[in-house]
């Protein structure tokens, strides 16, 4: 009892210590960033970067929502972030200290705003779609060789799921996600509101979950890499990162990303400065780190998600930026849908019917 | 005085660590939600005195427990933790007593050692420990790997995500709560009652039962709460171990706080699970005060 009673003092004694010294907290989703990036801040401003990763949108909410996180720069996704400015949980951008803002692009400006009235409160960080990640290898040799590798057939069709069942599916535990691919697959609006209308999708979910082997938000990418599962809904650049893990690995796995052929979400995770952030300066010291073109494009090349920044293009990689998975083509961008946060009540039905989905009950 | 200001210690810990708590949970269940920090109303503003208390007041309800009856996925979730928590709790006492048993009677010169073996995985981190069983029961795991090299089976079997999971997870962390509390009565136990046992007639199987058992009744007792009341609320594991049917309150709760942002409901669920942790405690105890008093 003494040891532990001591051993606190020590980390109090060194916390207090530690804080003398400018610091910057970031809170961010994880597998999102090039490592060295984080080292290149520190030597470049002076300031010590703490750097904690999430992978639900759900678990930075609650943070947020309960203040005091502590963190001063977070990246939520349009819609929670929306919501979470509605809640008064961020503080406006100072753009003066920004000066690489002029380097975002207008054309994700545009499509940010409707979570972000002018983009007061964020920056964009990246964007993506969620869609589909298989092996190819093993989903052909299941359904065949002429199987369509973005058809929601693939994995929402029971009779296909059966057959994959053996290799193993998983399905991203983002419910809001989910529910709007369902709704597309059933024609209905993904974006509905109507708590009639997402019942449905309880049908569809049901049918294939006996053959769902995991709802998780971040281990596919290594299920994936590894040959463990063979298809997975999951966001665009964590699967081209388990791609590039299998090649790197060269041990025979070839993965696949594409958006659904019956359309896809496109999401933006946007990065924002809490209201009680500690250190609002150097948060914005951040942003403008991020912003970039260098850092930003290094940050895409090693994730494989497109960004927000205009001037970083021409510094992309030939592979991020050709990609039609990461840059989509105008075509498919056509096939984009976004969404809009749920209210209390119609989140609620959400949660119930996606906790019955995972139960199986 | 000396006596009243000894009194007075466990009665402020227990204010400040277990009632205040409470409180303020008590009083979130009561609220309401609302989109912001934090996210529920009324929040007890005392700037109005006395009428702000009053209208603070007037605006907590109990909507919140009403809404817990109306959908089936609550009971059925304490169910299913009470179920999980009884049988990992008599499992935990299967596997501790014996373990418990073999220490207080190992050589005196051994005893500090065997006690520090039991203590020594706290030295790891506990989500390290559970990590780990990941590790071992997974379908590629080094128990299927050791069961498939040595013959046993010839598929792997599925443990890991499922209920089974969830057991071993339980058994293995709570197993020294149980251990260290039954080792400690059975220490004390006077041998040479034992003997007259076996003088007068009894065998040695029957000594134990009659003569060992009931004077380690305190240790398991004790055992028992230190492993059933985590087990009930345990969230960890079955999150790491536990597939996703396995339906546990600590799991619900982390939903109602997380997914649904519901505090308020979730303080609700909170309290009920203490309410069902506590009813029966205090009838336990009443009950054991009675048979001492009739016994003195």
């Amino acid at each position: 009892m003494k040891n532990l009673f001591l051993t606190t003092a020590a980390a109090v004694a060194f916390g207090a210590l530690a804080a003398s010294a400018e610091e910057v907290r970031v809170y961010n989703w994880s597998d999102y960033i090039d490592e060295d990036l984080l080292e290149k801040f520190e030597t470049e401003t002076g300031i010590d970067l703490i750097y904690d990763v999430f992978d639900s949108n759900e678990v930075l909410e609650t943070k947020m929502l309960a203040g005091g996180s502590g963190y001063d720069v977070v990246v939520p996704s349009g819609t929670f972030l929306q919501r979470q400015i509605t809640a008064g949980a961020f503080q406006e951008l100072d753009k003066s200290k920004l000066s690489n803002i002029g380097n975002m692009w207008d054309v994700i400006e545009e499509l940010t705003a409707q979570y972000d009235p002018d983009n007061a409160y964020s920056i964009n960080y990246m964007w993506g779609t969620t869609g589909l990640g298989v092996n190819v290898g093993k989903v052909r040799e299941a359904l065949g060789d002429d199987v369509a590798l973005d058809s929601m057939e693939l994995i929402l069709n029971p009779a296909n799921m059966e057959k994959l069942a053996e290799c193993g599916v998983y399905f991203l535990d983002a419910p809001t996600e989910i529910v709007a691919i369902v709704l597309q697959y059933l024609g209905e609006d993904p974006d509905s509101k109507d708590p009639e209308v997402i019942a449905k999708t309880e049908e569809v979910l049901m049918a294939v979950r006996p053959y769902i082997k995991k709802f998780h938000s971040s281990e596919y990418i290594n299920a994936l890499a590894n040959g463990d599962i063979c298809a997975a809904i999951g966001w665009s650049g964590d699967v081209l990162q388990a791609r590039d893990r299998a090649y790197e690995a060269d041990n025979g796995v070839e993965i696949a990303y594409n958006a659904f052929a019956e359309g896809s979400a496109m999401w933006f995770d946007q990065m924002a400065i809490p209201a009680d952030a500690p250190n609002p300066d150097g948060a914005h010291k951040f942003l403008n780190f991020i912003m970039d073109p260098q850092n930003m494009a290094d940050a895409s090349n090693y994730v494989y998600f497109a960004n927000g920044n205009e001037a970083s293009q021409p510094l992309l990689e030939d592979d991020v930026i050709s990609d039609p998975a990461i840059y989509p083509t105008e075509e498919t961008v056509k096939n984009l849908y976004t969404t809009t946060p749920y209210s209390a009540k119609v989140q609620r039905v959400v949660t119930r019917l996606w906790t019955k989905v995972k139960s199986g009950t | 005085m000396r006596r009243k200001v000894l009194i007075l210690v466990p009665y402020l810990w227990l204010l400040a660590l277990f009632l205040i708590p409470f409180a303020i949970v008590f009083k979130i269940s009561l609220s309401d939600t609302e989109l912001a920090i934090p996210p529920y109303t009324p929040t007890l503003d005392l700037s109005d005195g006395w009428n702000g208390f009053k209208e603070f007041l007037s605006e907590l309800d109990f909507e919140n427990f009403e809404f817990l009856t109306t959908d089936d996925l609550y009971w059925k979730a304490y169910l299913s933790s009470l179920q999980i928590a009884v049988i990992s709790t008599v499992l935990t006492l299967f596997v501790g007593y014996p373990i418990a048993y073999g220490m207080a009677n190992a050589p005196d010169h051994w005893r500090p050692t065997l006690l520090m073996l039991v203590i020594l995985p706290f030295w790891t981190s506990f989500l390290i420990r559970v990590y780990s069983w990941m590790g071992i029961l997974s379908t590629e795991g080094y128990l299927n790997q050791l069961l498939l090299s040595i013959g046993v089976i010839s598929e792997p079997l599925t443990i890991l995500n499922t209920n089974i999971a969830v057991y071993i997870g339980i058994v293995y962390t709570y197993l020294p709560f149980m251990i260290l509390p039954i080792y400690s009565a059975l220490e004390r136990l006077d041998g040479s009652l034992l003997e007259a046992a076996e003088d007068l007639g009894c065998s040695r199987a029957s000594a134990f039962w009659l003569v060992t058992v009931p004077l380690s009744k305190s240790g398991i007792i004790a055992g028992c709460f230190l492993v059933f009341i985590p087990a009930l609320g345990e969230f960890v594991i079955p999150s790491l171990l536990g597939g996703s049917k396995t339906l546990m309150i600590g799991k619900v709760l982390f939903e109602e706080f997380f997914s649904n942002r519901d505090w308020p409901v979730a303080s609700a669920v909170a309290v009920i699970l203490l309410l069902i942790l506590i009813i029966p405690i205090i009838l336990f105890q009443r009950n054991e005060q009675k048979q001492r008093e009739a016994e003195g």
